[in-house]
Parts: C-alpha cells; structure tokens; sequence
C-alpha cells in the first residue's frame, strides 16, 4: 500500500475497490442494489460510517489498546465499539437531523455488521496508517463502495426487463454482471504504478 | 426432536438444503475471496467451522444464563473470542495460509453465518443438536469453499492441491481469469444458476 494520500485514495477508491477487487460488504451489495433509490441512502449510510468507524478505532486502538498492551482484544473490541457507535449515530440523527434520518436511517443498523466497515479499521491497522492516512483510505473505500452500488443498481434495473433464461433471472444475472463491472476494474491496475 | 432421523437432518440438511453460500446467500465474502486455490479455500471453510461449532457449543450451553434482551452482544464476544484464537493459531502455526487469507480471518466474526447459526439454533437447542448443527452448516459452506477452489486452481493455474494436473499446453496459456475477482463472481453465478434450474426453485 503506498504512503502517499493522493495514492492511498486513488488505490482505495479504484484500483482495489473494496467490492469489485477485495470482495468485500457483498451482502449489502447484491441486497440493496436493486433500485438507485436505495443504492443512494445505503452509499451515504456506508460513507459516514465507514468515516466515523476508522476515526473511533484509530484512536482506541493507539490510545487504549497498544499502550495497555491489549491488542489481542482488537477484534472483540472493534465490533462491539463499531455497533455501539452505529446504535448512537442512528439515535442522535432521529432526534436531530430528520431529513438525513429518514434518507439513511433505516440502512444505519444493516450496516453494523457490514465487513466492509470492520475491513477499513483492520487493514488501517494492518497498514499502519496514521490519522491523515486513515481517514484519506476510509474515505476513497466508501466513495468507491458508493460509485459500484450506484452504477450496478443502474444497470439492475435494466436488467429486471431484459430477456433472460429463467434459470439465470435474479442473483445469477446479477453475479454475472458483477463480474463483467468487474473485469472493467482490473483495468485500473497500473494506474500511477498501483498494483493490486 | 429427539428422534434420531431429525437429529441426523439437523447435520445434514445444512449440507445441501439449506447450504449458507448456495441457497441461503450469506457469507459470500470470504468464499469469493479466499477461493483462489483449492488450499486455500478448505484452509478458509476450516477456520470458520472451528468458529461455528465453538460458538454453537458454547451458546447452547450458556443459553439458560444469557438473557434475552443483550443476547447479541453477548454472542459476539463469545464469537469474536474463537475468531481471536484462530487468529493467533493460524498467524502461529500456518503463516503462509495466513498471509493469504489476510483480513477475512478477523473478519470471520462479522460472518453472517455464524450469528445466524447462533441466534436461530444454538440459543433454543441442545448442546448436541447444536454441534450437530454447526458441522452440518460448516462442512456446507467448507464444500462450497474446496469446490470453488478445485475449480479456479485448476481452470487459473493448471493445478490441483498445487500439484501439476493438466499438460504443458493448458499452463501455458490457464484462463488467468479464474484467478481475479471476475471469474469468482462468474463462477458463483454460475453455481447459483445451475441450482435454479435443477432444484426447481424460484429464483428471487
């Protein structure tokens, strides 16, 4: 992974794009992508989450966890912070942002297990990221999370009217198209020297 | 319930009927993602049973002690304490697997099949069924797993198990597809099709 924030976001946003390359958050992915309604409020539900997520753990894993010498509890500790803080962003928006509430409320508790999330904290340790390096990364992943969700459920819903053998109708189509989306991905590697 | 013929579906019926990859649709991650070769794949379907059945175990058998109302938090720290063993073993004991599997061990923990198994089946059963259970849904989305693998080693690379398998022609020009995210998602669907059209399912 390079050091650089402009690559680090082009690497995060494009080139290993957490749903199409690293395969992850697929369930949210084939579930929420029928409609570009949906696939709009569970992208900004992701992004904001995905931010606040890397931000929380950052900080409790290099203020609390390493100095008490407690690392091993990462895993134990992320999800249950990550679940916690999603509980209480879903809460503070309901009393006091209505309008945002009612555009992603409802995607806000299916995303507390969404791996894509726990994915970003991980590999924020696992890259030893600073802060700046954190956020940029978390940031580039939820934008390139929303840009396929978006883009697929476009063409979703092209194909709930296109002819279509009937064993392939539903999923299996839409695995299918995931893959060509996917192939048109790999294109980006070797964009500014970024490999997989 | 206690009759041996449903005890023996609650192992079986996970196998194929109710298989969490293929008819249930969860987990598809790490079964994308770790399938590149066969190897890798079992060794992926190995660390999550282990997770599974010690989770199940060990839910069925606090069940009377946890309480209704925090009962998921609970799971997942008693899920996220096998994933954490796990970890360690395999960074300990198989560092190449584990480099290969990388994030998705951790990420064990926000398998949906895990949770599931525990909060449908572990929390209301007995600690047997239970194990029952969790080996049937294991070895269902472990044969998902090796299969996958079988298929993307041997169409990518020309190899089974990392031994050579096919003549000289075929590795020198594999189908480098099965190898990347495309033909995972390629061969899935595929999967997913033949299923529809031979179990005479409606597809959603």
């Amino acid at each position: 992974m390079p050091k650089n924030p402009g690559l680090i976001f082009l690497a995060a946003f494009l080139v290993n794009n957490i749903l199409l390359i690293r395969y992850l958050g697929l369930c949210p992915f084939f579930g929420v992508s029928t409609s570009l309604n949906t696939a709009f409020g569970m992208s900004a539900a992701v992004l904001f989450v995905m931010l606040l997520a890397a931000w929380v753990t950052w900080f409790i894993f290099h203020i609390i966890l390493i100095p008490a010498n407690l690392v091993f509890l990462r895993t134990a500790t992320f999800i249950l912070v990550i679940a916690s803080l999603v509980q209480f962003v879903e809460m503070f928006l309901r009393k006091n942002f209505r309008t945002l509430y009612s555009a992603m409320g409802i995607y806000l508790p299916l995303i507390t297990t969404n791996c894509a999330i726990l994915a970003v904290t991980f590999l924020n340790i696992d890259y030893k990221f600073n802060l700046l390096q954190a956020t940029i990364f978390a940031l580039g992943t939820g934008l390139g999370f929303a840009l396929v969700i978006i883009l697929f459920a476009a063409l979703r819903e092209r194909l709930d009217f296109a002819p279509i053998n009937r064993s392939f109708r539903g999923y299996p189509i839409a695995f299918i198209a995931a893959s060509l989306v996917s192939l048109a991905f790999l294109g980006f590697i070797g964009l500014f020297g970024l490999s997989l | 319930m206690n009759n041996k013929s449903s005890r023996l579906s609650y192992l079986t019926r996970g196998i194929i009927l109710e298989n969490p990859t293929l008819i249930l649709m969860i987990g598809l991650c790490p079964t994308l993602a770790t399938s590149i070769t066969a190897k890798d794949g079992l060794g992926m379907g190995a660390a999550a049973s282990f997770v599974i059945i010690g989770s199940n175990l060990v839910v069925s058998l606090l069940r009377k002690l946890i309480p209704t109302s925090i009962r998921i938090p609970i799971f997942i720290i008693i899920i996220s304490t096998f994933v954490t063993i796990i970890d360690y073993v395999l960074q300990a004991y198989q560092p190449a697997l584990y480099r290969v599997l990388g994030v998705f061990v951790p990420l064990i923990v926000v398998n949906c099949i895990v949770l599931g198994r525990v909060e449908a089946f572990a929390y209301k059963h007995g600690v047997f069924d239970s194990f029952l259970d969790g080996l049937g849904k294991s070895l269902g989305f472990t044969l998902v797993l090796g299969v996958m693998g079988i298929i993307r080693e041997f169409f990518g690379a020309g190899t089974l198990f990392g031994k050579i398998a096919t003549p000289v022609w075929f590795r020198q020009y594999p189908m480098l597809l099965m190898l990347f995210p495309p033909g995972a998602f390629l061969l899935i669907g595929i999967f997913k099709a033949l299923i529809n059209k031979f179990m005479k399912q409606e597809s959603l």
